[in-house]
C-alpha cells in the first residue's frame, strides 16, 4: 500500500501510515498529480535521530486525503527535489529544508521561508536574505519593508524593475515568526485562544479548524446548534472581510466613496459578531466541544435585519462602483494570474477561484453542517484584480444566502446544548487532518499525537502559504504603482505564513 | 457621477458624534470587576485563564488578559464580571491590575495620567508611526478602523503617518519577536525627539497568548519608556481613541 486514504477530520493511527522510500514516494506523488491530486501537507517530524516526512495529498473530487511518509535516517541529508516536476511543492520543500536541513537537490530557489527558531542553520539571519540580482542599464531595484507605509504587518518586498515595469518581485517573509506551532505542541490545555491568533483576520476560520481537529481526536460530536453557530460565524467573518476588502481595493484606486461606504458597512457586520459573542472578530466564540455563546430568536432576528441592510448597501455601492469606467479601467487586466499558473503553483481560496479553478473546501472536503447543504462554488475566469474583486461581491451574496438558511434552521435545534463536555483523552499515536475554507482559502491543521495522547506535532497551513507566490507572479509585467492594488486583491496574511 | 452622489446622500453622516460618550454593546468585554465576597477561592478562574492574567489574590492583570471571558463563565459564584466599559487604557503598567477594590470610577481616576508637557507638545496634533511586531492583524485592523468614517480619529488631530520621520512616536502592536526586534528599534530611533511609545493590545503589553514563545525578544520595551498602554485582544477603536484623547488632555 502506497497511501492510506483518509478524510477531513478523520483520525488515523500513525502506524497505518505507509513508510516508503523517497524515490518511491516521489514517483507516487508525480503519478497522483496526473489525476488531479494536490498537496495540502508536506512536513517533517523529528523521530529520535531520524526525520519522518509526512505527505498529504487532497483528492478534491472524491473528498479524500491521501497520506504517506518517508523516513530519513540520521545520515541522509538530501533527496531529489519534487519541485523540479511539480512547482506547487516549492514552498513546502523550502520549509522542510529550513527546519531539518535535508536538501531537495535541484530545487530552483531554495531560499529561507521564515527564519524559524527551529531552523537547522542558525547562522542564517533575516538581515542577510539571498535576494536575486538583476543587471542592466535600465534595471533598478526597489526595496520596501519590513515596515510598510500603512497599518499592516511587516514583510519585505524587493522589486526588480525596468523603468516602471516589474520584471520580478521577491517576497521575503519571516518577520512575523512567533513560534506558533510549537506552542500547540506538548501543551496540556486546549488552545482555542492561540488558534484565534494564528491570523487575526481569520479568527473563526482557524479556531474552527483547530477545534474540529481536537474534537476528532477526543472522539466527540458537537451539537447541531453549535455546528450551525460555527458555520454562521464563519460566513459572517467571510462577509466582513470581503466587504472590508472591497473598501480597501476602492481606497487603492483612489475611489474614496467606495472606501467610506464599504468601511461603514463592514462595521455593521463585525458589530453583529460583537453582539453574538462580545468580540468584533468572533474571539471567545469557538471552543473545543462547541460554542460559548447562543443565538436566540431575538438575536437571530437582529442578525437577519442587519444583513438585509448590509446586502442592500453592498448591492447599491457595488453597482455604482462597477458601472464607473474609471474604476473598471484600474481593475481589469491588472495583475492577471492565468488558470494554468494558478494550478501550477497550487494557488487556493478566492484567488484560485478568480482564476477559474474549482476549489472550495466547503464543498470539496465538507464538514459539519456543510455536508447537508449543497451550493455552487463562485468561479470567475479572468484572474485579474477585477475578478478577485468581483468574486468577493459574489461570495458576500452567497454567504448571505447560507446565513439565511442557517437562521431558518436554528430554531429547530434550540434545545441543543452549546458545549459538549467530555472526559475523553486525546486518541494516542494518531493523526488527524482538519480543513476549513476560511474567507481567504483553506486552512489546514494537522495534529499528531504520541502514545500518551499528547500532541507532539501541530502543523498549520494558512492559505497565504500557497498564495504569496501567486502575488509575485501576478505583478510581473505590471507597473510598480499597481502593486498595492494587486497586493490588496490577494490580501494575504504575513503571520499566517510566518507562524 | 449622479449615482455616486446618490450613494453619498443615502449613506448620510456615519461618524459617531460623541466619541467620549459612545457606549459599546453590552456583550462587549471591557473592564472586569471582581466581587471578592462571592469568591469561594476555588481557583477555577486561575486554572482556566490561558494567559495567567489572574493572580492568586484574584486580581486580574488587564495587560495579560485577552478578554476571552472564560473565567467569567467558569466561576461558579459569578465573582468576575466583564463590564462593557471600554476606557481601559492606562499610563502606568500597575494600574492595569484590577483587584476587588477597583470600581469603574476608581479605575478612571488613576488610569490615564496626563502631563502638561505632553499636552503642550501633542495636544493639538499627534502623528504616530505604527509598527506591527508579530501582531496577528487583529489590532492592526482595529487601528485602521480608528480612521474609518465611523470612528474618524483624524478629526481629533490624531493620525498614522507613513514614515517614522514624520511621527511623534510609535504605536506598537504584537508580542515583539526576534525577527522584528531590530526593525522596531530602527523605526523608534528614526522618530525625532521628543517622542512617545504607545503599546496597543495584550500581545504588545505582555506577550499575550505568545508570552511562553521562545522567540520573544522584548528588551526594546525594557530599554525605552512606554507612555501609554491600551489593552484589548484586539483593542477596540473606542478604547484606542479615548485612551489617546485622555492622554493628551
Amino acid at each position: 500500500m502506497k497511501w492510506i486514504i483518509s478524510k477531513n477530520n478523520q483520525v488515523i493511527s500513525l502506524n497505518e501510515i505507509p513508510v516508503l522510500g523517497i524515490d518511491e514516494l516521489r514517483n507516487e506523488i508525480i503519478k497522483q498529480y496526473k489525476t488531479d491530486k494536490r498537496v495540502v501537507g508536506f512536513f517533517g517530524c523529528a523521530e529520535y535521530s531520524n526525520v519522518r516526512l509526512y505527505t498529504i495529498l487532497a483528492d478534491d473530487n472524491k473528498s479524500e486525503l491521501l497520506i504517506s511518509s518517508v523516513r530519513f535516517m540520521a545520515g541522509e541529508k538530501s533527496y531529489p527535489s519534487i519541485t523540479k516536476d511539480i512547482s506547487a511543492f516549492q514552498m513546502f520543500e523550502r520549509e522542510f529544508y529550513e527546519e531539518f536541513g535535508i536538501e531537495p537537490v535541484g530545487h530552483p530557489w531554495l531560499k529561507p521561508v521564515r527564519y524559524s527558531k527551529n531552523r537547522f542553520d542558525k547562522t542564517q539571519k533575516i538581515e542577510n536574505y539571498p535576494f536575486f540580482k538583476m543587471d542592466g542599464e535600465e534595471v533598478h531595484e526597489v526595496a520596501v519593508g519590513p515596515i510598510h507605509a500603512g497599518v499592516i504587518e511587516p514583510g519585505h518586498f524587493r522589486f526588480m524593475c525596468n523603468g516602471e515595469k516589474v520584471y520580478h518581485l521577491e517576497i521575503q517573509l519571516g518577520y512575523q515568526h512567533r513560534g506558533t506551532e510549537s506552542l500547540f505542541e506538548n501543551n496540556n490545555n486546549f488552545a482555542p485562544h492561540l488558534a484565534e491568533s494564528i491570523a487575526g483576520d481569520t479568527v473563526i476560520g482557524h479556531a474552527i479548524t483547530y477545534s474540529n481537529a481536537v474534537e476528532a481526536l477526543l472522539n466527540i460530536k458537537i451539537s447541531d446548534k453549535a455546528e450551525l453557530i460555527r458555520v454562521l460565524a464563519l460566513e459572517l467573518e467571510r462577509i466582513a472581510v470581503h466587504i472590508g476588502d472591497l473598501g480597501a481595493i476602492s481606497n487603492d484606486i483612489g475611489y474614496l466613496m467606495g472606501n467610506s461606504v464599504f468601511g461603514a458597512t463592514r462595521t455593521l457586520v463585525i458589530n453583529t459578531l460583537l453582539s453574538i459573542c462580545g468580540s468584533r472578530f468572533g474571539r471567545g466564540l469557538i471552543r473545543v466541544g462547541g460554542v460559548a455563546f447562543d443565538i436566540d430568536i431575538e438575536l437571530s432576528e437582529k442578525i437577519s435585519k442587519t444583513l438585509d441592510k448590509v446586502l442592500k448597501d453592498v448591492d447599491k455601492m457595488t453597482e455604482t462602483m462597477f458601472s464607473s469606467a474609471s474604476v473598471l479601467s484600474r481593475l481589469e487586466k491588472t495583475g492577471t494570474l492565468s488558470m494554468e499558473k494558478a494550478k501550477m503553483i497550487g494557488l487556493v481560496g478566492i484567488a484560485t477561484r478568480a482564476s477559474g479553478l474549482s476549489l472550495d473546501a466547503r464543498a470539496d472536503h465538507s464538514w459539519g453542517w456543510y455536508k447537508k447543504f449543497s451550493f455552487d462554488k463562485e468561479i470567475l475566469e479572468s484572474g485579474d484584480v477585477f475578478a478577485r474583486t468581483h468574486i468577493r461581491y459574489k461570495e458576500i451574496k452567497q454567504s448571505m444566502n447560507i446565513i439565511k438558511e442557517l437562521l431558518n434552521q436554528i430554531q429547530d435545534c434550540k434545545e441543543d446544548i452549546l458545549l459538549v463536555k467530555s472526559k475523553n483523552q486525546l486518541l494516542g499515536n494518531s493523526m488527524v487532518v482538519s480543513m476549513v475554507e476560511g474567507w481567504r482559502g483553506e486552512a489546514v491543521h494537522t495534529a499528531l499525537t504520541n502514545n500518551e495522547g499528547q500532541i507532539f506535532r501541530y502543523k498549520i497551513k494558512d492559505p497565504s502559504f500557497n498564495n504569496w507566490y501567486g502575488l509575485a507572479l501576478a505583478v510581473r509585467n505590471n507597473g510598480i504603482s499597481d502593486f498595492p492594488l494587486c497586493n490588496k486583491s490577494f490580501n494575504l496574511s504575513y503571520c499566517g505564513n510566518d507562524l | 457621477m449622479f449615482d455616486t452622489l446618490k450613494s453619498r446622500i443615502y449613506q448620510g453622516d456615519q461618524a459617531i458624534p460623541d466619541i467620549e460618550k459612545a457606549v459599546i454593546d453590552e456583550k462587549f468585554r471591557g473592564l472586569p470587576l471582581i466581587d471578592r465576597q462571592s469568591c469561594s477561592n476555588c481557583n477555577e478562574c486561575i486554572d482556566v485563564c490561558p494567559t495567567n492574567a489572574i493572580n492568586q489574590d484574584i486580581s486580574i492583570d488587564m495587560g495579560k488578559c485577552i478578554f476571552c471571558g472564560d473565567c467569567e463563565r467558569k466561576c461558579p459564584n459569578n465573582a468576575i464580571k466583564f463590564t462593557n466599559f471600554h476606557k481601559i487604557s492606562s499610563t502606568s503598567r500597575e494600574s492595569l491590575i484590577i483587584d476587588s477594590n477597583t470600581t469603574q470610577e476608581s479605575f478612571e481616576s488613576i488610569a490615564v495620567k496626563s502631563t502638561k508637557e505632553i499636552k503642550k507638545l501633542f495636544g493639538k496634533s499627534l502623528k504616530l508611526r505604527q509598527v506591527s511586531a508579530g501582531g496577528c492583524n487583529g489590532c492592526e485592523m482595529e487601528l485602521n478602523a480608528c480612521s474609518n468614517v465611523n470612528f474618524d480619529m483624524g478629526r481629533f488631530g490624531i493620525d498614522i503617518t507613513a514614515s517614522p520621520r514624520h511621527a511623534d512616536g510609535l504605536i506598537i502592536t504584537g508580542p515583539v519577536m526576534e525577527n522584528m526586534a531590530k526593525a522596531l528599534e530602527d523605526a523608534y530611533l528614526s522618530v525625532p525627539d521628543p517622542k512617545i511609545i504607545i503599546l496597543t493590545g495584550t500581545c504588545a503589553i505582555s506577550g499575550g497568548v505568545f508570552q511562553k514563545s521562545d522567540v520573544l525578544k522584548r528588551d526594546f520595551l525594557e530599554k525605552y519608556k512606554v507612555d501609554l498602554y491600551i489593552p484589548g485582544c484586539p483593542v477596540h477603536p473606542l478604547t484606542v481613541i479615548n485612551g489617546i484623547l485622555d492622554f493628551l488632555k
